[in-house]
């Protein structure tokens, strides 16, 4: 029996792998599958299928993904992801994904950032809920089976472990606020840290990252925390920010500044062969540097043809229409960059195996295949691949763990709820240390605002802990590197070219730099 | 100005509920949910009001519940819709309620696990436009509080069970379809008496009625399907 946190498209992925295996898991999470940040994905998921007659390969991908990220991912791994991807989107096609298509039946592949091949296939704008709401029907027909045991209205609590094993995990029925230990290991899907910077990110606002800062606080590294990724394009949106897909920019859409009157595409200006297109940590900065120096910038859609607004982007009009009084075919729309995605997390090797023997991670919540900036495309693949890696190197352990659901009646100090405003306030602190663009003066004074914060729950105190590796994590890189960007230290650093690893031992966060597997010339693990 | 919202409390199913009223600014919030948000962050009420949400953007069915009497998505509903300046929050009535506006949808997913929503072969894909409506569905409750047909329990399971087979039927060649057609007869067209308010009401804006066109042309009258 093997217990799965989250139900989002990293976990539902590591749970159909675990069941076309015949291995039993628990599909453990605070809500349905439906609920899951996972719906939320748009633009699309990436393979070298070369469907467009373009010559793309499994190589490029690599190496495009490599690139983008600034050379701080596992190369391994990187090469397994991508020379799996082809296979993981025709699977997800197979289970009746709706993905866009040319007249020939295969699969229509849309420009996405960084990369210089159409390789992002896609459905619609909607690809991320087209591809839950295929995977949630298919892990379904192993539910009947009795493979998989789902747990809805279950929050994670901790895990069971004496340091060095994880032997189970403890959770908390919120419906009737039971208390239960499960014994087995654990494939950690928690998804991203937005929970960190509550109404600031493009993410859930259910997901608090109380759980990824109770793992840390149980001991497990964490790698590369200060990597997170600002999307070049959002908008401000009642209690949140509303992303605006890159697609928008893969079928035409062109970022400018109003100068004299006149559109002034800046991006195409300074970086004539990608232009729009730049990876998002480059794209994000120069919005950034537009913004401080120039005035408002717009995404300006109204070149786009209007059988690519109905066939391709139908829903991005209607979302945009619904928050704004004007249409984006006829009118620019205003935009600046908002936190979207965290590129760090658990740290895992190639096998998504934690530091921690009986743990696993995969999705956004594992640090794995994304390096110091992940492509646009890359994190739905990321997490389907990620789920059926864990789940696969989990799976030695099948026989172990048992189906009870013990009972658990002592004290749990972690569930308690958050006082009030502790979210807002711890998110302030770090997002002042941790913007597009930092320096050490900012983050240090980050880090003595937050060796201020007082806390009086457990929840806050391994939060507090969590926040304060993110930023040590950035104080430590002196460099600039992918969506880690430092006015005081410009330039990209071979002697950084390292994952940042923190762990907090003996009540301390200690940061240290590890290197970064060689890339093996062999094959990497096909799916 | 101000915005008063009546909301109707219990703190266990097996409770009286009661009516706790409170009053915020209008300005300071656009939706209902960020009103909800406001009242439990900034502790207007002593006990926090219990609710789901998730996506805050209408795109994950979480934070379902009747507003003013109506079902609808709190994330989705504006304050500037209620110009009286006084708005009733209920939970959803037609699910067990868990506490204050949080109710147990698990009928939702346990009849979708007796429908066998699932797919037996591979997706033809011949139906991708049908796929990709249906797919929409947030599973969040709102068409089944106002069908005149559906009760929990029973054995027609609504819209929700609709888009689910709409998907599979529109996927699967017709040779492969008796399984899912059965399904589909026996839990929804059997039961569906037509009034089509699942349509007016769906926040994902799903056009229920050319599902079910579709997918009645498959299963019930056996139609060849559109090449």
């Amino acid at each position: 029996m093997i217990n799965i946190l989250g139900a989002g498209l990293a976990g539902l992925s590591a749970a159909l792998t675990l069941a076309e295996a015949g291995i039993k898991c628990r599909l453990i999470s605070a809500q349905n599958s439906e609920r899951a940040q996972s719906v939320l994905a748009e633009g699309g998921i990436n393979a070298a299928l070369d469907t467009m007659g373009e010559g793309d390969t499994t190589e490029l991908h690599f190496e495009e993904t490599m690139k983008g990220g600034a050379y701080l991912a596992d190369p391994n791994a990187v090469r397994a992801l991508t020379d799996s991807a082809p296979a993981v989107v025709t699977k997800l096609a197979g289970l009746g994904v709706p993905f866009n298509r040319n007249p020939d039946g295969s699969l229509t592949l849309r420009s996405f950032g960084g990369q210089k091949k159409k390789r992002t296939a896609f459905a619609q704008s909607s690809t991320g809920k087209m591809i839950m709401t295929a995977l949630t029907d298919e892990v379904r027909k192993y539910e009947a089976k009795g493979l998989v045991i789902r747990l809805p209205h279950h929050t994670f609590m901790r895990l069971l472990t004496d340091g060095v094993q994880c032997s189970g995990v403890r959770i908390k029925d919120t419906y009737t606020g039971t208390f239960y230990d499960l014994s087995g290991v654990v494939i950690a899907a928690l998804g991203g840290l937005n929970g960190f910077f509550p109404h600031m990110t493009t993410g859930t606002v259910t997901n608090s990252g109380t759980a990824a800062a109770v793992i840390f606080a149980q001991g497990v590294k964490f790698a590369n925390l200060e990597m997170i990724q600002y999307h070049p394009t959002t908008v401000g949106i009642p209690g949140k920010r509303c992303l605006i897909s890159e697609a928008a920019r893969g079928e035409g859409g062109r970022l400018c500044v109003m100068k004299d009157g006149y559109p002034m595409y800046f991006m195409e200006m300074k970086y004539p062969e990608l232009g729009n297109l730049m990876p998002r940590d480059v794209v994000s900065r120069e919005i950034f540097f537009a913004r401080r120096d120039q005035g408002d910038v717009f995404l300006d859609m109204t070149g786009i043809p209007e059988d690519t607004w109905k066939n391709k982007l139908s829903d991005l009009r209607e979302e945009i229409m619904h928050y704004f009084p004007l249409d984006p075919k006829k009118d620019p729309v205003p935009v600046e960059p908002g936190i979207h995605y965290f590129m760090g997390g658990v740290y895992v090797n190639a096998n998504h195996e934690a530091s921690m023997r009986g743990l696993y991670a995969a999705g956004e919540c594992a640090c794995q295949y994304h390096g110091a900036n992940r492509l646009g495309g890359n994190s739905m693949l990321g997490a389907v691949f990620g789920g059926m890696t864990a789940a696969k190197s989990a799976s030695v352990y099948a026989g172990s763990g048992s189906e009870d659901m013990s009972v658990y009646s002592g004290e749990e100090p972690l569930d308690c709820e958050l006082p009030a405003g502790s979210d807002e306030r711890l998110g302030n602190i770090l997002l002042n240390g941790l913007g597009i663009v930092r320096n050490g003066n900012t983050m240090k004074s980050a880090l003595d605002r937050l060796n201020e914060v007082q806390c009086a729950t457990a929840p806050e105190k391994v939060r507090k802990e969590l926040g304060r590796a993110m930023l040590l994590s950035a104080l430590g890189r002196m460099e600039s590197r992918g969506a880690h960007y430092r006015e005081d230290c410009p330039d990209t650093l071979d002697a950084f070219a390292d994952t940042t690893v923190t762990q907090l031992a003996g009540g301390t966060v200690r940061v240290t730099f590890e290197k970064i597997p060689e890339r093996n010339t062999g094959n990497g693990n096909n799916v | 100005m101000e915005i008063t919202f009546d909301i109707l409390r219990r703190k266990s199913a097996d409770e009286k509920p009661y009516i706790q009223t409170v009053t915020i600014e209008r300005g300071r919030c656009a939706t209902v949910a960020e009103a909800l948000d406001i009242i439990n962050t900034e502790k207007l009420i002593d006990d926090p009001v219990q609710w789901e949400r998730s996506c805050k953007q209408k795109k994950c069915g979480a934070c379902a519940m009747l507003i003013y009497g109506r079902p609808r998505l709190a994330c989705d509903a504006r304050l500037d819709e209620f110009p009286r300046g006084r708005i009733k929050l209920e939970p959803l009535k037609k699910f067990p309620c868990v506490r204050d506006l949080m109710v147990d949808r698990g009928v939702i997913f346990a009849n979708l696990m007796k429908l066998g929503s699932w797919l037996d072969e591979n997706a033809a894909c011949d139906d991708t436009g049908v796929a990709y409506d249906a797919s929409k569905c947030l599973q969040c409750g709102c068409c089944l509080e106002v069908c005149p047909n559906f009760y929990s329990g029973g054995e027609f399971f609504g819209a929700s069970a609709l888009t689910a087979s709409s998907r599979l039927i529109g996927e699967t060649p017709a040779e492969l379809g008796k399984r899912l057609y059965g399904e589909y007869n026996g839990h929804f067209f059997r039961g569906c008496g037509k009034s089509l308010s699942c349509k007016d009401i769906c926040p994902a804006g799903i056009d229920t009625e050319r599902l079910m066109v579709r997918s009645n042309a498959a299963a019930v009258w056996k139609r060849k399907k559109r090449s």
